[in-house]
């Protein structure tokens, strides 16, 4: 048996490329009209709900869902384009991306039927936004910790305890969240977990922000005291969470977004040398290309696997551990490289604006959707080693 | 490029394993398994898998010929195999019959120039030439007053200077002066030194790729064998977690070696696209060589280090194989220059080509 992974290598459909051109045609129209600077990755206005509706007009939001529920039945690779066009623009897609991306599959799989007519299309419409409540004060990455009470009572559960690190808590309109129904048990730690829909901006909700070291707030606690969730609203197995809550992190792992979030230096640079570069900036973007270009074809890969039915855990985590070591890198190289810029470059100001934010945004990289070191955990048990 | 469903592959692997097997190979001090692997490459047609069969080879398939080479890597086969691939290839493209036996190609270098001059005989010097001592005719590219040239040259007639590259192969300095070649015609309109260069590349990176495969695999291996500390060292964390970055080093080379065969193999020209791919898979399965070939060894310890171990078969070969046909800083330069004079704003589609 050989231990190598396999990512064969998928050449988008014609579909996927007309497709591209709409997304890039629309994205310009946007820009131009002012709706969002593409320079501006540090923009104060990263939540714009007309954008967020227009994109679901476009029918480009629950792309691969079914069109009962207001999806499109389009494949994997036509919603990868999509993705990454809307990433390389620095679109403001935080409203709706969570939602789109996870969210909605989970509902899809695990979600009462009235409750998936209410709510999937409207997260097509881009209507409304979705956060995601794992992590927990001191658990983190180790999602077993969770603490956070769910007790049953007459029609449903009440809820006490603190999420924490909740991305869009302060604009959400839904969390879908782990709380604990039991105990783990001796045998299985992973048991008494429960998957729950949570509607935000309701009784017993506390939404706490937290500055990040970008300037930013998108992070939040979120403090939950004596909250009724309906009995409808649990997804999938009481205390059965485990399974579903990791393999909905697969879908968080080898998008074009694990490797795209600090792109806009790299642009930025080729645009600050100019056309005749010296030997060395040349030779800085011809590596930092190079590696672009081998992670964006595994990511394609990965996106053939899922449209192929597969259940691509391992490579999934590898583009992940590689796409954001290399994210986390990126901005480091171009500052570096920058040195070589001319001062007469027109767009040295938006260079070294950008490299301040993609230098402060780095050190989340390799954290959020899964730490490194559990990825690397994860790689270790395809490998047999575990 | 799945091994099971490819019948010039599964060929290959088979002759591989029954006469090319490292372990085997390292335990001959006398080198006398040599001729059987290559007489048996040679009767299954596949060092002229790049001929068509009016030339004299046996016409498979580009996409075939790469799989054969990333299988080639995972044996770390030390005879001239992707050489006289390419030497066939090469001769192909000028109609060029090709002869019988090992031939490598030259130049091997970017750099390097060999000149055609009036009257019809070669000049000039091609060093890092991996074979050249050891293979009856070369594939030469030379540059003459009417543009480029593909010729069929005698071994005999270049001196050779005799070299090692760092894992124990020839890689010979080849001097060719007023050489008349056995055939020489025009290469097709529009074709240059640099696509040899990107097509020995990208030969070169499955090679790279599939060594670092088995590096993988001897490496989980041993580290489910070896006790240290009273436990197996695979269930140290710091064990795994080198072993996870090796993985991930093995599937980036792989990934990138065959998309750009990929590539090659359906494109009908060496444009901007087939340019990314290629220079992007030498440079990414350089970087690959050295960061897995590392961990490969670090997770070996001392037994690793040794000669008796078959690790160096691959790890110093993938180190070697990133210096022929142009060194990872060489493409690194040339893509940069590529992407800085296409603009900015055509970097994403570029990278988004396909």
């Amino acid at each position: 048996m050989t231990a190598a992974l396999r990512f064969d290598p998928i050449r988008l459909p014609e579909k996927c490329e007309q497709l591209r051109k709409e997304v890039r045609a629309f994205l310009a129209e946007e820009i131009a009209a002012g709706t969002f600077d593409p320079h501006k990755p540090n923009r104060e206005d990263t939540d714009v709900p007309e954008f967020s509706r227009k994109v679901g007009a476009k029918g480009w939001l629950g792309m691969t869902w079914p069109k009962k529920y207001g999806g499109q039945e389009r494949s994997f690779l036509e919603r990868y384009v999509v993705t990454e066009e809307m990433r390389v623009a620095n679109a403001p897609t935080r409203r709706f991306f969570v939602a789109d991306r996870q969210s909605g599959p989970v509902l899809l799989k695990y979600a009462p039927e009235h409750i998936k007519m209410d709510i999937l299309p409207r997260i097509c419409r881009g209507e409304i936004c979705f956060a995601i409540g794992m992590s927990e004060p001191n658990s983190g990455s180790d999602l077993f910790a969770a603490k956070t009470r769910a007790t049953k009572t007459d029609g449903g559960y009440l809820i006490n305890g603190t999420k924490i690190w909740t991305s869009s808590a302060h604009i959400a309109d839904y969390m879908i969240a782990i709380f604990r129904t039991s105990p783990p048990t001796k045998e299985n730690r992973r048991h008494g977990l429960t998957q729950f829909l949570v509607k935000m901006k309701q009784p017993g909700i506390k939404v706490n922000p937290i500055g990040q070291i970008t300037g930013q707030y998108e992070f939040n606690e979120v403090v939950f005291t004596d909250h009724f969730i309906p009995d409808d609203h649990v997804l999938g197995e009481v205390d059965g969470a485990w399974k579903q809550a990791t393999s909905e992190l697969a879908y968080e792992r080898s998008g074009p977004e694990r490797f795209l979030e600090t792109y806009y230096v790299l642009t930025e640079l080729v645009r600050a040398v100019g056309p005749n570069p010296d030997t060395r900036s040349a030779e800085g973007i011809g590596r930092l290309v190079a590696q672009l270009h081998t992670m964006r074809r595994m990511s394609v890969s990965v996106a053939g696997m899922l449209q192929a039915g597969k259940e691509p855990v391992v490579e999934a985590s590898i583009v992940k551990d590689i796409g954001t070591v290399w994210e986390q890198q990126l901005p480091h190289r171009v500052r570096d490289l920058a040195a070589f810029v001319e001062e007469t470059a027109t767009n040295r100001e938006t260079l070294e604006r950008q490299l301040d934010f993609a230098i402060k945004t780095a050190p989340k990289l390799t954290i959020q959707g899964g730490t490194t070191e559990v990825l690397r955990g994860i790689i270790a048990r395809g490998l047999g080693l575990r | 490029m799945a091994e099971s469903d490819n019948i010039v592959v599964e060929t290959a692997e088979k002759i591989f394993a029954d006469l090319g097997d490292p372990q085997t190979i390292n335990n001959d001090k006398k080198n006398s398994w040599q001729a059987p692997l290559w007489q048996a490459l040679s009767e299954a047609g596949l060092p002229l898998s790049w001929v068509p069969d009016d030339l004299g080879g046996s016409g498979a398939s580009l996409a075939d010929g790469f799989a054969l080479l990333n299988a080639a890597g995972r044996f770390a086969v030390a005879v001239p195999l992707a050489e006289t691939m390419l030497a066939g290839w090469l001769l192909a493209q000028a109609k060029v019959t090709s002869p019988e036996g090992e031939m490598t190609v030259l130049p091997a270098s970017p750099k390097d120039r060999i000149t055609l001059d009036a009257d019809g005989s070669l000049s000039g010097r091609a060093r890092g030439v991996p074979f050249a001592k050891t293979t009856r005719h070369f594939a030469v590219l030379a540059h003459g007053k009417d543009g480029v040239s593909i010729a069929l040259v005698d071994a005999a007639k270049a001196r050779i200077e005799s070299g090692l590259n760092v894992g124990y192969d020839h890689s010979d300095t080849v001097t060719l002066d007023k050489v008349q070649p056995v055939t020489l015609r025009a290469a097709p309109k529009g074709f240059d030194q640099t696509m040899m260069m990107l097509m020995g590349g990208v030969a070169r990176s499955l090679q790279i790729a599939g060594a670092l495969e088995s590096m993988l695999d001897i490496s989980v291996r041993y580290s489910n064998e070896r006790v240290a500390f009273e436990k197996k060292i695979s269930k140290f964390q710091a064990v795994q977690h080198n072993l996870a970055r090796l993985a991930g080093e093995s599937a980036a080379a792989l990934a990138a070696a065959t998309s750009a065969a990929d590539a090659i193999a359906n494109a009908t020209s060496f444009d901007d696209e087939v340019y990314l791919e290629a220079a992007s898979a030498k440079i990414r399965c350089a970087e690959a060589a050295e960061k897995g070939g590392a961990i490969a060894h670090q997770v070996h310890g001392a037994i690793g280090f040794t000669m008796e171990h078959i690790l160096h078969r691959y790890s110093l070969r993938a180190l070697a194989w990133r210096d022929d046909f142009g060194s990872e800083s060489h493409w690194a330069v040339e893509l940069g220059k590529l992407v800085a004079s296409r603009g900015a704003d055509e970097l994403w589609p570029l990278v988004a080509s396909r």
